[in-house]
């Protein structure tokens, strides 16, 4: 074979969990210098397989050859002794530390003083465009810039092969970009990159070859730049994509849902307040917020579902009617369905069984419960109607919500909401973890629901999925929502920026503008 | 790495979970049996002596029933809330108060009394207990006070009550000082339900509260909250449920029937107010809840079973001549076997250091 030895080899890895097997016989062969993407929906066995690369779980049979000699990872300090790197998708940084010490705690070396660390860890950051400040506190830091931390944290160690976790769902378009040029200024220095996503745009434009996972196997391996975005998700799912059709010009009616002048104050360190928020949602329309995680979405969700009570009712209306003093149950009464972020463990509870589960939120506009008395009988025909309807698949009523794969799951929830013939509905994240299929599924659920006169609100980090499905798109920045666009007046970049920050001319908010910027 | 490890199964059947209480059972004879014959007792009539000769006359049962009467009331109640993540660790001391609310009732009315004494009696010790399980509530819904905590404590608190009143107010005139109250009137005193026995009017009272609680449980709607909070208590948040009201009517429910079961002591096998109105029946009815799956049906039979470690225990003590200790012991067995036998549904041992992808 005239190709070079292999960086990492891995050779007939297989790994069973009790009731699964998350990787069968995986061969994956990482070159010097590529850019190697790794493929597969949820539960395909990426992470398993990322986890046995980087010593966190162990094998039960087949083998590692680190350039071409036979190596046992027994746990991340031997990988790292390798040179493996890892970014992960959830950072490990202590907020109230600077860059520096929290650097300091995360490398094996611990003879470096903090100074002489702290000049290395300029050195690479300027070497990489990673612009960084070690005297700074990681609370101050924007999301890209925690991530920068991660990566020099990984690159101060040398890595002669660098893992990224899902990297870029946190980051601003802008954001990405850089990423990008750091990872390939990596790769030229002869650095292989393993570069996990489900973002297959992404993969197109970064990687060299990627190796596609489904069901714990290898299905394929190609050059991603030859292939589509829709031949990659067809390659994952193993099915051919149904495309959602989008509504005609959408017709909008009254406003169904509005928000006037809306703060909130936490007193949870590190959360974020909102700030004046206004929006409407009419209805037959759907309306976009987009921002990188972390910027107010879940306080927003929070008062808007009732979860968090507004001291100020008439901030937020339900056709008119003031309801900031109301709780989640009687504003499902006045129309309100609503899907949370968190699909296991608030949108459904997973030990109990999909009957109870549509009884969770069906009880409020369906007729389940008779004078205190639950109708199971009722319960029952709602969730069988719901598992026919949205194409859930399951063996039945009687499943536990936890042994739904995330996709199903996703498809019971919105379902389970849509069937109530809500006036208004809110999605948060409809689609995330969610394999393409069922993705699409979900989208066109959602417009023919507008279609048919419900006001939807899409609450997403995912630009592609506002742009497929939005009328309008707003940004939440900071704990501020930036004034809606048409979403065909726009564009990803013009949207990426404000999700940077670039509300224009917000005026006291200067500061915090000019340094994400 | 160690060289024993406990792996997760993947599911842990349903049956298993409802079968680990009688296989637990069945290795605390096994056990006892073992343990009786290394101290030279004829295992088989020692174990005869425990459990089938107290009960094998109708007095016995009677005495069984008595004993589990408590245990039941208090267990179904705790459950209910336990099911909730509330967790009254103080059914002794709402017990003690029922005891003391009620069996006031039954004193200030001693001598010129009639039908209607007994009933309000009752009602006296569901309210005291409920006001006493209330104080926890409320601490913890206003100041975020762990219940575990304040329940407990309350308990020493209720018990010096009872020890004040006792030497006090309750005591009777015509005692000797004796820190006793008067015998109840006999219209202040749970009938009997079955000639020859002790089973009185609580027993009932008991097996109602296992209906009901099973009907609560499986059949409500805040039934159904209260298992989603238990479970997933942001998805309840999310569902828009109550939890403050769940957390009132949980305490005040398991509060309430525990001062019912403090009453039903006093006014039934006791007669009187005495300075120890139970002997830990409040602490015994978790072991209880827990053993019964937190099922009400489960709770009646585990009730029972308990039940028979008390009196089997102390027919052991005259028969065989063992100390009381052995009453303690088979609880311990039971309650350790029960533990390893649910670990060892959800794991699966394996022995060996892990091994290393080679």
């Amino acid at each position: 074979m005239a190709s070079p030895t292999p960086r990492l080899d891995l050779r007939g890895i297989t790994k069973r969990f009790p009731g699964c097997l998350a990787n069968d016989h995986v061969d994956l062969a990482l070159l010097p210098g590529e850019i190697h993407a790794l493929l597969g929906e949820n539960g395909a066995g990426k992470s398993t397989l990322v986890k046995i690369i980087y010593g966190v779980q162990h094998a039960d049979s087949g083998t590692l050859h680190w350039e071409g000699r036979e190596v046992a990872i027994s746990d991340p300090h031997a990988a790292r002794r390798l040179g493996i790197g890892m970014v992960f998708q959830h950072f490990s940084l202590f907020d109230t530390l600077t860059v520096a010490e929290n650097i300091a705690l995360g490398i094996e070396d611990k003879t470096t003083s903090l100074k002489d660390l702290a000049v290395r860890i300029r050195a690479v950051s300027e070497r990489y465009g990673l612009a960084l400040d070690p005297g700074r506190h990681v609370f101050d830091l924007s999301v890209g810039e925690r991530q920068r931390v991660e990566i020099v944290r990984c690159l101060l160690q040398d890595p002669r092969l660098l893992i990224m976790d899902e990297p870029t769902s946190v980051l601003t378009p802008q954001e990405v970009g850089r990423l990008f040029e750091t990872l390939r200024r990596l790769a030229a220095e002869g650095c292989t990159i393993l570069y996990i996503s489900h973002k297959l745009e992404e993969i197109r434009a970064l990687c060299d070859r990627a190796t596609v996972l489904r069901g714990g196997k290898v299905v394929a391996t190609c050059d991603p730049r030859k292939e589509t975005a829709r031949s990659l998700a067809e390659m994952m799912i193993g099915t051919s994509l149904s495309t959602p059709e989008r509504a005609a010009a959408a017709v909008t009616g009254a406003p169904r849902l509005e928000v006037r002048h809306l703060s909130t104050t936490t007193d949870v360190p590190f959360a974020t307040e909102l700030k004046d928020v206004s929006l409407e949602v009419r209805a037959g329309e759907i309306l976009g917020i987009a921002g990188v995680a972390g910027n107010g979405q879940a306080e927003l969700m929070a008062a808007l579902s009732g979860e968090t009570l507004i001291g100020d009712e008439g901030a937020v209306l339900i056709e008119g009617r003031p309801v900031g003093h109301l709780g989640p149950r009687a504003r499902r009464e006045l129309g309100l369905a609503f899907v949370p972020e968190e699909r296991l463990g608030r949108g459904a509870v997973p030990e109990l069984s999909l009957s109870e589960n549509a009884l969770l939120s069906g009880y409020a506009r369906e007729p389940l419960v008779r004078s205190g008395m639950v109708h199971f009988g009722r319960a029952r025909s709602y969730a069988e109607k719901i598992i026919d309807l949205f194409n859930v698949v399951t063996h039945g009523h009687r499943a536990e919500a936890r042994s739904l794969s995330g996709g199903n799951l996703q498809k019971f929830i919105i379902g389970r909401e849509i069937l109530q013939k809500p006036k208004l509905l809110i999605v948060g994240q409809p689609t995330w973890g969610v394999d393409a299929g069922a993705a699409a599924a979900i989208h066109q659920a959602l417009m023919d629901l507008a279609r048919g006169g419900t006001a939807v609100l899409v609450i997403s980090q995912d630009l592609d999925e506002l742009f497929v499905l939005c009328d309008r798109i707003s940004v939440l920045f900071h704990g501020r929502l930036s004034p809606s666009t048409p979403s065909h007046q726009t564009t990803v970049e013009q949207i990426g920026l404000l999700m940077g920050g670039l509300f224009g001319n917000s005026g006291d908010d200067e500061g915090e503008v000019g340094r994400v910027a | 790495m160690s060289l024993i490890r406990l792996e997760p199964r993947g599911h842990a059947s349903r049956a298993m979970v409802y079968l680990t209480p009688v296989l637990a059972v069945a290795l605390t004879l096994a056990s006892g049996f073992l343990l009786f014959l290394a101290l030279g007792f004829d295992p088989v009539k020692a174990l005869h002596a425990f459990f089938i000769q107290p009960v094998s006359t109708a007095r016995g049962l009677g005495e069984l029933v008595v004993k589990a009467t408590p245990l039941v009331l208090i267990g179904v109640g705790l459950a209910i809330g336990f099911r909730a993540n509330v967790w009254n660790i103080g059914a002794e001391g709402q017990l003690t108060l029922g005891a003391i609310v009620g069996g006031g009732i039954g004193l200030a009315f001693y001598g010129d009394g009639g039908w209607w004494v007994l009933p309000l009696m009752v009602l006296g010790g569901v309210a005291g207990g409920m006001a006493w399980a209330a104080i926890p509530a409320w601490l913890k819904l206003r100041f975020n006070a762990s219940e575990i905590l304040t329940s407990l404590m309350l308990t020493y608190v209720a018990l010096l009550l009872l020890n004040y009143l006792i030497n006090g107010p309750y005591r009777d005139p015509e005692g000797f000082a004796f820190p006793e109250s008067r015998m109840f009137e006999p219209y202040a005193t749970l009938p009997h339900l079955i000639q020859g026995t002790r089973v009185h009017l609580g027993s009932l009272f008991a097996l109602l509260a296992v209906a009901g609680g099973w009907v609560l449980m499986s059949r409500t709607f805040i039934g159904f909250q209260i298992r989603v909070i238990g479970l997933t208590p942001a998805a309840a948040g999310y569902a828009g449920f109550n939890e403050k009201r769940i957390v009132w009517l949980t305490l005040l429910l398991s509060g309430g029937l525990a001062g019912l079961a403090g009453l039903g002591e006093v006014a039934g096998p006791i007669g009187q107010i005495t300075p120890s109105v139970s002997p830990g029946y409040g602490f015994t009815a978790i072991i209880v809840a827990f053993l019964g799956r937190l099922h009400p049906v489960g709770i009646l039979l585990a009730g029972l079973l308990m039940a028979l470690s008390f009196i089997g225990g102390e027919a052991a003590q005259i028969a065989l001549g063992l100390p009381k200790a052995i009453t303690g012991v088979f609880q311990g067995m039971l309650l350790f076997f029960l533990l390893a036998c649910d670990v060892l549904i959800r794991y699966r041992v394996r022995f060996g250091a892990r091994r290393a992808a080679a």
